[in-house]
């Protein structure tokens, strides 16, 4: 077995054991690296010297009888977390410069712990996407392909879309991703791993470049959910430096995985029989709910009557903050800048060439709900029903420990397809934003295959803070689902 | 309530972002399509319901009113496009 093909809990044995090396470990990695990314663009910026550099770090700790968390384990980094003196970009031309002088808080946890970063990943510009097809840096090949179809490129999902990729082709045991809407559940979903969006307020979001601040949450992606669950450990944890970061202790996630989900309510939202889905998606969240039963659960039909209209609540919110959080984009203090005739002008072309099409798009439509006259029309009324969101969970929680859905309404599409009409890209998200909009946690976990040999994921969603019945219940529907499928792309294949 | 072209160049305006009188009308249909899809929620009962403004679901904290940081202006100014000493420089602003 290739060190690539190793879990990150596999790893971390084996360098305890003093099997390899961390150095070993990370050059494994960086190879199939260079081996594989120049075909599936998953990293945007690699960090070869300063990998080897933190890899032989961790090793002389190691002989030093020193042991971390996360010692000489190499990760991936969406490049929407600054990292001191590294570029950071948000795959925008508009940060395509930019230099943090200062580490966000989640990677400073992970350093902390001994991780090993391999490089920055791609993602949507700026996390806006579903597809990975709005980076200024190129898409993110899947590393999935159709049975029988090798040519066609499938879409990663977005907008973490380069994690899900490199974590699925074994450029790396695991990766940070962020989640304003879906952005690490879909494509976790679309490249067969796992990944966890904690409640909002579990992981500070302090250095991660914003873009919906209400929304907006750090969660880890890798290929098992205890992987997540370690991971998670030492990303979350309070940070004076972000208000809305929650002062409550860190749980054990591993030992959550080990939980028994004998006795669990578990809510079956009927609201989520969306019109169209395919009948495999529908059978694979039937057959979720069986493993389950046979687990010991006990299964419960609710209602979440709002969950219609929350994809065109968020569809204001997000961009209404995301107008304002992107306003610092003005050629000044830091950045791209392009001259113009007077200081205003100089801020127009500086946007108009900085941000692609999708990001202005977005920032149009929340200056819009935004302005004099329709501010109450679309923003106010927008958070009433994100309110009826939340009472909505919040009278389901009353009644069951967890929900199950599916993640996305498809497997992984073709680049090209839906990109005709910005709204039927939004739509994948249908699964992913109410979760979002009401906070609570919410995690994807590979669950089985479509017709055409691409995997499917299920999504967990439980109760503010309580990401540990999430990873119990993620964890059985791992365990029963023994999904062992890989994509045809990865590293030794 | 559909965008016309003058509304559309008064959102480009307050966004601070050029566009072009070519691309006025592509504009125009994209955000239509948006905005005519988002009116949905104009059927949603919404009465005596209280806005939620965040997702987080706990009370912030208090703390000290006093500075903590800061003090470094050449980190601070290590990505300005244009530096002028330790300031920031702009286009001329006043004749």
């Amino acid at each position: 077995m290739s060190l690539t093909d190793l879990s990150l809990a596999a790893a971390r044995e084996g360098l305890r054991r003093g099997d390899f090396t961390a150095r070993e470990l990370t050059e494994a990695h960086l190879t199939a690296i260079e081996a594989l990314n120049p075909r599936l663009n998953a990293y945007v910026t690699v960090m070869a010297d300063r990998a080897l550099d933190q890899a032989d770090a961790a090793d002389a700790a190691r002989s030093r009888g020193e042991d971390r968390p996360l010692l000489g384990l190499p990760l991936a980094i969406k490049d929407l977390f600054c990292t001191e003196g590294v570029r950071t970009t948000a795959a925008s031309r508009i940060l395509g410069p930019f230099v943090p002088p200062y580490e966000s808080t989640v990677t400073a946890n992970l350093l902390r712990d001994g991780a090993v970063f391999l490089g920055k990943a791609n993602l949507d510009e700026f996390a806006m996407g579903s597809s990975n097809i709005t980076s200024a840096f190129g898409p993110v090949e899947n590393p999935w392909k159709r049975q029988g179809d090798p040519a066609t490129v499938l879409v990663p999902g977005g907008s973490s879309g380069g994690s899900g990729a490199g974590v699925a082709a074994r450029l790396a045991l695991g990766a940070t991703g962020t989640d304003t809407g879906g952005s690490i559940r879909q494509p976790a979903s679309f490249c067969g791993i796992a990944g966890i969006k904690p409640t909002y307020g579990r992981c500070s979001r302090w250095g991660i470049v914003a873009f919906a601040s209400s929304l907006d949450q750090a969660g880890p992606m890798a290929r098992t959910v205890q992987d997540c669950a370690i991971l998670l450990r030492s990303m979350a944890g309070h940070d004076p430096k972000d208000s809305t970061s929650i002062d409550r202790p860190v749980p054990d996630y591993e030992a959550a995985c080990r939980r028994s989900v004998k006795g669990l309510r578990i809510g079956v939202p009927r609201e989520y029989r969306a019109e169209g889905m395919p009948a495999e998606i529908e059978r694979l969240w039937e057959q979720g709910l069986a493993w389950l039963r046979d687990a010991g659960a006990e299964i419960i039909e609710v209602s979440l009557p709002h969950t219609k209209y929350g994809l065109a609540a968020y569809y204001i919110v997000a961009p209404a903050e995301a107008s304002s959080n992107l306003a610092r984009y003005d050629g000044v203090r830091f950045g791209l800048r392009v001259e113009g005739e007077d200081l205003r002008d100089m801020y127009e072309r500086t946007r108009a060439e900085g941000f692609g099409a999708e990001v202005r798009r977005r920032i149009l439509i929340g200056t819009y709900v935004l302005s004099a006259g329709y501010y109450d029309a679309y923003y106010l009324r927008a958070q009433k029903v994100r309110a009826l969101i939340l009472r909505d969970f919040t009278e389901a929680f009353a009644r069951v420990d967890a929900l199950l859905t599916p993640t996305a309404p498809s497997a992984a599409f073709a680049q090209g397809e839906k990109m005709d009409d910005p709204v039927k890209m939004y739509l994948n998200d249908i699964f992913t934003v109410p979760a979002s909009l009401a906070g609570v946690p919410g995690m994807s976990v590979p669950a089985g295959l479509d017709g055409d040999g691409l995997p499917l994921g299920l999504q967990v969603l439980g109760r503010p803070f309580d990401e540990e019945t999430v990873f119990a219940v993620a964890a059985a529907i791992e365990r029963a689902a023994g999904f062992e499928a890989l994509p045809s792309l990865r590293a030794g294949a | 309530m559909a965008l016309d072209p003058a509304t559309v160049r008064r959102i480009v305006t307050l966004a601070r972002i050029r566009l072009e009188d070519a691309e006025v009308p592509r504009i125009q249909s994209e955000l239509n399509g948006i905005i005519g899809w988002i009116e949905q929620l104009n059927e949603v009962d919404i009465d005596g319901v209280e806005p939620l403004t965040g997702a987080a679901q706990m009370a912030l904290k208090m703390r000290d009113d006093a500075v903590t940081d800061g003090g470094y202006p050449d980190k601070v100014l290590s990505n300005a496009p244009e530096r002028a000493g330790p300031f920031y420089a702009v286009p001329k602003v006043v004749e």
